[in-house]
């Protein structure tokens, strides 16, 4: 938006950051599955599961530019660490959230520390390499894991010891979308703070930072780090809610679905893995059916439609949109 | 032991095969072609079709297998590859992971997901004794016909002005412009030929490993893992690491069955971190 | 002490000598000028000076301290930085943020994560400052890659000066800068504060005429000559070296 000079250059950049109604009717949109579907609230729980872990790459591929095949990692860690958790005994699903984060971000903070020293193919192949390992371990270990067979007797308590997890899944919704939120706000936070300004500045630009004297590595092991906890959390909530766990929480499809959401409602801008995870889930609950080859036939030509025409993502096309009409009013 | 190598060795050329063309097209364009082993894939089906249906012997299947992909190649080259070669690496990714899933689609759609069944014609099934030693015939067969193919490509490369052409480009690219060569041209037919090789691959590896429709993928992780441990655009280098990739997954399958493909992703994970452009990589 | 200097530096790549035995002094306050033809390795040294690329060996001493074994980060944290030849900017961001972003590396507070950057007015204050000392206040609100070239460049040295530099290496700062647009560039150039020590590479004569006070010449990996403006111009050898290519003032490189 063009300025005059008038308003302090502070206003501006307070400006970007504030609040905007769509953003807001997004949110508020969020509450209409209760009145409007509530057939479908266990659908919108994973929805919001899904989206959280959209969220958690968009952090460190749209934000800091890392392009990881591996992600899942994260999210299978969390998952296995809450479902290990309640099944040892301890059900309680909010302290179990924060210990599978935990889990997932000393996981995170070791990967981190190979991954910020690599850069395209190199840093592909070990992401991709790093997730395979894990689901081959996991694999392995079948007396820990429950091998293909998944995690057996997980039972989860109820939220506070009032909100019972129940078969409608209006608890699930209401559990998956708090923490969406609250997690939200923070990824907000940072990506408006100066951190997230170094960590755009690392994606636009990975050679200049160093010479305006950013610790780009630092910063990008920091990153590395929160978006693990994220997907801990998200993995977690996944085995929270359903009560299972299985090895394709870690596994390969699951890091390409991620991926492949992310850059349908299109990265760097925070609510692209929201509107993709919406879109992605809901178009595969209609239309995925008896034959999964038929859904990956379509998914494929659109990722080569979204990579020739959008690549920004529907969120980018939209934006485009907008500001070539405001140019022509 | 000796049957463990051999047969290590064999798979290792079968990967060596299926990798050489993305290694140097890796290594001329930087293009990052996922789809690389769905190229293989339909090498695979081609091979199959005329085998099954038109009852072909199946040595003469191979050139087809060989010219199917390397066509299907030039044809998604001009069309869509050609737009990208100054993206990103993610946009890459993304392009030619949206291909492969569409090619996998067409694949279960026409032919199921089964895996193909097939004959291999006698003189190429049992085994041969050599100097006391028992081999596979196929895996004999297998051996020569990728040693013969590596002869014929680094001879290409060395001694044809195409093959300088080339090496110039995997070099310098810049470079390599500014002295007049056309690294577009050289590209696309590098690209054909890596593809029809891909395909090649595919059609022999049905016997040694099935043929599905998922074939796209589980090789394609193979692939990549022999290109950047053995180093973009070098043929020795994907040479040398097949063999070792191929090896240690055999003999690691033999000797230590619980890992199984564990160990592959350490090797790998700890090459790319000693050597990031791989053993034979530039810099 | 002078800000800037170099020992015995040396670098090759296998048979190809790329720095010889360079032993440099850049006192403070200079405004010092390296020229040469292309190829003859000023860009390499400007790399082995900020630590992009590694010497074989050599002493770089930035105010007496050797730096020789710091990454690049380190150095630039010690005072010594760099503009590129060929702009090395944020397309996406403006120049608002990111000089922004380079005040608050600069400052350290780059790994505040919980606060909004707006918060850090003192910051943004400044940065719209070096913005308008530098005729980019008005256009420091537009994506970066919406800038014309002459206004990018200038974007570059507002990056480097944002660092708050003791030592400032300009890489060719008048490349592929239009005409039309040179005159700012020139009047930025004369603006850099006065105790910031300089050095330029350039083939834009004029500029170096016009700038420098003394000018070292640089063939094949290794330094021919130094002198005043009037000695090089003069002097035989460099005229030889160029080739015919003007060494008096008019000349200026496409």
């Amino acid at each position: 938006m063009a300025v005059a000079a008038i308003s302090p250059p502070e206003a501006i950049m307070r400006a970007q950051a504030r609040w905007r109604p769509i953003e807001i009717a997004f949110w508020l949109a969020t509450l209409l599955p209760f009145w409007l579907t509530p057939d479908y609230l266990v659908l919108a729980s994973q929805i919001a599961i899904t989206a959280l872990f959209a969220l958690s790459l968009d952090l460190i591929l749209g934000y800091a530019g890392i392009v990881s095949l591996g992600h899942a990692a994260f999210f299978g860690l969390g998952a296995y660490a809450a479902g290990l958790i309640a099944k040892h005994g301890w059900g309680e699903p909010v302290t179990g959230v924060i210990a599978a984060m935990l889990v997932a971000s000393i996981a995170g903070y070791a990967a981190s520390l190979i991954v910020s020293r690599f850069r395209h193919l190199a840093l592909i192949m070990i992401t991709l390499g790093m997730g395979l390992l894990l689901a081959e371990a996991a694999n392995s270990a079948s007396w820990l894991t429950g091998g293909a067979d998944g995690l057996q007797g997980v039972k989860i308590w109820p939220i506070f010891n009032v909100f019972r997890f129940d078969l409608y899944g209006y608890v699930a919704y209401s559990y998956s979308l708090i923490v969406l939120f609250v997690v939200f706000l923070l990824a907000r936070r940072i990506i408006h703070s100066p951190f997230g300004l170094s960590l755009r500045g690392i994606r636009e630009n990975a050679i200049r930072m160093p010479a305006l004297g950013a610790p780009s590595r630092a910063h990008l092991r920091k990153i590395y780090t929160i978006a693990a906890a994220i997907a801990g959390i998200a993995g977690a909530l996944l085995t929270q809610t359903t009560e299972t766990v299985s090895l394709e929480a870690l596994g390969f499809q699951r890091s390409a679905d991620v991926l492949v959401i992310l850059i349908l409602g299109g990265a760097g801008r925070l609510y692209g893995g929201l509107v993709g995870a919406i879109i992605f889930m809901v178009a595969r609950d209609q239309f995925s059916g008896n034959t999964p080859q038929f859904w990956y036939f379509w998914i494929g030509a659109l990722l080569v439609a979204v990579v020739m025409f959008l690549p920004n993502g529907i969120l980018g096309g939209l934006a485009k949109l907008t500001a070539r009409r405001s140019r022509a009013s | 032991m000796i049957g463990v190598l051999f047969d290590g060795f064999a798979y290792g050329m079968l990967l060596f095969l299926l990798s050489v063309g993305l290694s140097v097209t890796l290594g001329m364009m930087n293009f990052v072609n996922l789809a690389h082993c769905a190229f293989a894939m339909i090498g695979g089906y081609v091979a199959v079709t005329l085998m099954n249906q038109w009852h072909w012997p199946f040595l003469a299947t191979l050139p087809f297998a060989f010219l199917g992909p390397a066509l299907v190649s030039i044809v998604f080259e001009r069309a869509l590859y050609r737009r990208l070669y100054g993206a990103s690496d993610l946009d890459q990714v993304l392009l030619t992971i949206g291909l492969a899933f569409v090619s996998v689609a067409a694949a279960a759609y026409l032919y199921g997901t089964i895996q193909q069944p097939v004959r291999m014609p006698d003189y190429l099934r049992g085994s041969v004794t050599i100097l006391g030693l028992t081999f596979g015939a196929y895996r004999l067969f297998l051996i020569v016909v990728a040693l013969g193919i590596t002869l014929v490509l680094v001879g290409a490369l060395e001694y044809t002005r195409f093959g300088a052409q080339v090496r110039a480009a995997v070099d310098n690219q810049r470079m390599a412009r500014g002295l007049g060569i056309n690294v577009d041209a050289a590209f696309a037919i590098t690209f054909a030929l890596g593809s029809g090789l891909a395909g090649l691959g595919g059609a022999l590896a049905i016997e040694i490993v099935g043929l599905d429709p998922s074939f796209a993928f589980t090789y394609l992780i193979y692939v990549l893992i022999v290109v950047s441990v053995g180093g973009l655009g070098s043929i020795g280098g994907s040479f040398v690491a097949a063999s070792l990739i191929g090896i240690s997954d055999v003999a690691g399958k033999y000797y230590v069955p619980g890992l199984g493909a564990f160990l592959i992703y350490l090797v790998m994970i700890a090459l790319l971190m000693w050597r990031p452009a791989g053993l034979f990589g530039k810099r | 002490m002078s800000a800037l200097a170099t020992r015995g530096l040396n670098k090759r790549f296998g048979s190809l000598v790329v720095a010889r035995d360079i032993a440099f002094d850049l006192p403070r306050g200079a405004r010092h000028a390296l020229i040469g033809p292309n190829g003859a390795g000023k860009t390499t040294l400007v790399n082995l000076m900020t630590g992009l690329l590694s010497s074989d060996s050599g002493e770089i001493l930035l105010g007496g301290e050797n730096i020789a074994a710091l990454a690049p980060e380190a150095r630039v944290r010690r005072g010594l930085v760099r503009t590129f030849q060929i702009n090395s900017l944020f397309p996406n961001l403006n120049a608002l943020e990111a000089v922004t972003l380079a005040i608050c590396e600069r400052e350290g507070s780059s790994r505040i994560w919980w606060q909004r950057v707006a918060a850090h007015s003192g910051v943004i204050d400044e940065a719209h400052g070096i913005l308008s000392s530098l005729m980019l206040g008005n256009d420091c609100y537009r994506p970066t890659r919406e800038l014309p070239y002459g206004r990018q460049r200038l974007l570059e040295i507002a990056l480097a000066l944002s660092t708050k530099p003791k030592v400032l290496l300009l890489d060719e700062p008048a490349a592929g800068v239009p005409r039309g647009e040179s005159a700012e560039l020139f009047a930025v150039v004369s603006g850099l504060p006065p105790d910031i020590s300089v050095l330029f590479i350039e083939h834009d004569m004029n500029f170096v005429f016009r700038f420098a006070s003394r000018i070292i010449v640089m063939v094949g990996g290794a330094i021919l000559l130094e002198g005043t403006p009037q000695e090089v111009a003069a002097d035989p050898r460099v005229r030889e070296v160029y080739l015919g290519k003007s060494g008096r003032g008019g000349a200026r490189h496409g």
